[in-house]
């Protein structure tokens, strides 16, 4: 049992260096997503005013208090609106944003496979 | 007939994207968030300015009141120019107003309070500017008009005489 | 604030010798692509668009595309150098309006070859020339206008905004007369393409490049749209791009590598052996690469092993077919190695961020940095404090960074400029930048590998375009 326990405390010690750094990487790709809303187009990551500065301490609290990203998102969103957010979401206003690409994809394809039939069919 | 419908097809799209974006020169740059009136105020804890116990908002914002918020620091210009409004309204005694010292120097700020008096009934410190994103603020000056425990109304920016005369309306 | 008697004064990250270069450089790339439109409109007047108007124009589409390139190229060197952030793109709004007409162009590009090799696709080619020149304007009148949020907004003007719009639409609409009126398609039924040929992979590529285009357009340009008709604004970033192009390189890619190794009209898939054998080899190395990295595996792996692909198809064909089609050779070769450059320097890019007073040193188990002393400049208009930092890596070599910090008194603005050390692996990059209220400074240290190979790769897309124009026939 005694075994057990230094097994388990060496292997969170161990990984307690890679835990880190995921937390520091999933802190950063949070604030690349968020805007700061006194710049003219910078993320909270890049930027260095005040209210940038405060917003990445608010996302790291938030993480260490076990806050998911999805959670930390919409608690700015409910504050600050969706315009805070770089990806934006998939809801009513975004269809058209999100799957518009993807048709056109599909009917340049559809324009090409046409050429090709046109051909068999002479 | 087949090939006059690209043409026309393609004139109407565009006539509607033309328009669309004429529209959109109109529309201003700057981003004020869509406010949709009474939003809960945050459940926070902070520090008080004079004494440094931490109080509990709960115990600040009581119901059946009406309360201002005023987010305000040493080294904001803007904060000086509206802090006269704020001395008025204190006078007129017409509503308690609480401070949010937005990170600030506490030497500095006790100047500034010297220098201008404090309309202030109670003063908080918020020295990270975390508790300033708890209400939603992008920095100073702003200013929260409170009731019931709800945001009634917000100002981004120092006060003037329009957002007094609009405050004083409400809380008739 | 009243008006200052003399003017506001120039923004200070204007302040910068670049600006006397980037944009003259890529409003020659711009222009030249009202060349090519005017040319494409006029020659469907007169009905002369086919492997002649190919090959008279193509000298000036490989111009306007190598000075476009240039542009862009430049414009992202300067942003990494000026704005501090150790970025070279981000997807702001002006960044994609230069990007549009280079996708269209580029487009344009390979199109013009299948028109001068098989005089098909001429429609195709003009509505390209038209999409191009509009794509400018387009571009034109979404960054003076004002109506979008960019860092890259220095002025704005809702009137000349007005004016570049109708102006736009003017343009949009004659071309639209022109081409519906003049333009005779009696090609149709001439179109003969086999699935194995270079024609098909130069529709291929034609069809994931307006994909492209399409993507970054309605990202652009969405949230003006959404604003006018719902009131609600929302923002389009980096990961909304990211998202829709990333899986479409994948492809794209290995059709790059694929494409060139085709013959017209009609090929085999007799040995071609080797393309398989390259994939295998890309795939191990990558997987190689990425095991030990605590990164996304999947998508790193899959595009890593398309780009390592491509690289190694093209290095092949230098050695297999030597001067043959060198331009297009060195070209792709560039851009395979730009996504390498991309890929790595994101994966293998690390910073430290803290806070410092003077004196104190920052520890961790990869570096020391110490922040040794601080001075002050006075310059013709501005004030700098220059930083003094001691950084020592675990090898025990150290560098000596000193990060400033301006105060310029007309505009009253600080800027924070970064101090680079470049060399071909890496680049070090540090800031340093004021907090308020405190006596410590906020210092940013990265390190960022591969960083001049992204330069490199595009100065050699557009050598190989450079080569193109010295060649006097396509494909000897």
């Amino acid at each position: 049992m005694k075994l057990f326990k230094y097994l388990l405390i060496t292997f969170f010690v161990i990984n307690y260096n890679s835990l880190n750094a995921q937390d520091i990487k999933l802190e950063n790709k949070i604030t690349k997503n968020l805007r700061c809303l006194i710049c003219q187009g910078q993320s909270i990551y890049d930027s260095d005013s005040e209210f940038a500065n405060s917003l990445k301490l608010v996302v790291k609290k938030k993480l260490e208090s076990g806050d998911s990203e999805e959670q930390i998102y919409d608690f700015l969103q409910q504050k600050y609106g969706e315009w805070i957010l770089y990806d934006p979401k998939f809801n009513k206003n975004t269809y058209f944003l999100w799957l518009l690409p993807i048709l056109m994809f599909i009917i340049g394809g559809a324009i090409i496979f046409k050429l090709f039939i046109i051909k068999k069919n002479n | 007939m087949k090939t006059k419908i690209y043409p026309i097809f393609l004139i109407f799209v565009f006539s509607i994207i033309f328009f669309l974006f004429y529209k959109g020169l109109k529309n201003s740059n700057i981003y004020t968030p869509n406010f949709k009136s009474q939003i809960n105020i945050p459940k926070f804890q902070a520090k008080d300015f004079e004494n440094n116990k931490t109080i509990n908002s709960e115990d600040i914002f009581l119901d059946d009141k009406f309360y201002l918020l005023n987010i305000w620091a040493s080294w904001c210009v803007p904060c000086r120019e509206e802090h006269k409004f704020l001395m008025n309204l204190h006078k007129e005694k017409l509503i308690d107003i609480i401070g949010l010292n937005y990170k600030d120097n506490h030497l500095k700020a006790k100047k500034f309070l010297d220098d201008l008096k404090s309309p202030y009934k109670i003063i908080l410190k918020d020295l990270d500017g975390t508790i300033a994103i708890e209400w939603g603020a992008y920095g100073v000056p702003e200013t929260f008009l409170i009731y019931n425990k709800k945001i009634v109304k917000k100002i981004i920016g120092p006060l003037n005489e329009n957002s007094i005369l609009e405050i004083k309306e409400i809380i008739k | 604030m009243p008006t200052p008697k003399e003017g506001l004064g120039l923004n200070p990250i204007l302040q910068d010798p670049a600006l006397a270069i980037h944009p003259p450089v890529l409003s020659l790339g711009y222009v030249g692509s009202s060349i090519i439109f005017s040319s494409a409109l006029a020659g469907v007047t007169l009905n002369y668009i086919s492997k002649d108007w190919a090959k008279h124009i193509k000298s000036w589409v490989f111009i306007s595309w190598i000075f476009l390139t240039l542009g862009i190229l430049l414009g992202s060197i300067w942003a990494y150098y000026e704005l501090g952030w150790g970025g070279f793109w981000f997807w702001d709004p002006v960044e994609n309006v230069s990007l549009m007409p280079w996708l269209s162009l580029t487009t344009l590009l390979h199109c013009i070859l299948v028109l001068e090799k098989r005089n098909i696709l001429n429609s195709w080619a003009i509505i390209l020339s038209i999409t191009t020149f509009a794509l400018s304007m387009c571009g034109t009148f979404l960054v003076r206008s004002g109506i979008l949020n960019s860092v890259h907004t220095f002025a704005n003007d809702p009137e000349r905004g007005l004016f570049i719009l109708i102006f736009l639409f003017i343009l949009i609409f004659l071309s639209f007369f022109v081409f519906f009126f003049f333009h005779k398609n009696e090609n149709k039924t001439l179109i003969n393409l086999n699935w194995v040929s270079k024609e098909t992979a130069i529709l291929i590529n034609n069809w994931f490049m307006m994909y492209f285009l399409i993507v970054v357009l309605i990202g652009t340009v969405y949230p003006i749209f959404l604003e006018v008709i719902t009131s609600e604004k929302i923002s389009v970033g980096p990961p909304f791009f990211h998202k829709l192009i990333i899986p479409f390189l994948i492809p794209f890619l290995i059709f790059m590598a694929i494409g060139p190794q085709l013959k017209w009209i009609k090929s085999n898939l007799k040995n071609k052996l080797y393309l398989i054998l390259f994939l295998i080899i890309s795939f191990i190395l990558t997987v190689l690469i990425v095991k030990n990295l605590s990164i996304n595996f999947f998508t790193n792996t899959i595009l890593l092993t398309a780009a390592f692909f491509l690289f190694f198809i093209t290095v092949r064909d230098f050695f297999k077919k030597k001067f043959s089609n060198l331009s297009q050779n060195i070209s792709h070769f560039g851009f395979s190695l730009l996504i390498l450059s991309i890929l790595f320097n994101n994966i293998f890019s690390s910073e430290i961020i803290t806070n410092l007073k003077i004196g104190e040193t920052f520890v961790s188990d990869k570096f020391k940095i110490s922040f040794n002393d601080i001075k002050q400049k006075d310059e013709q208009n501005y004030k700098a404090i220059i930083g003094k930092f001691e950084v020592i890596d675990s090898k025990g070599s150290n560098l000596i960074m000193s990060p400033e910090l301006r105060i310029y008194n007309q505009p009253n603005i600080v800027t924070s400029e970064a101090d680079i050390k470049t060399n071909l692996l890496t680049d070090k990059f540090m800031t340093m930048n004021l907090v308020q209220n405190q006596d410590y400074f906020n210092i940013r240290y990265q390190i960022k590998p591969f960083m001049a190979w992204i330069w490199i790769s595009v100065i050699l897309i557009c050598f190989g375009g450079l080569i193109s124009l010295f060649k006097k026939k396509y494909e000897n």
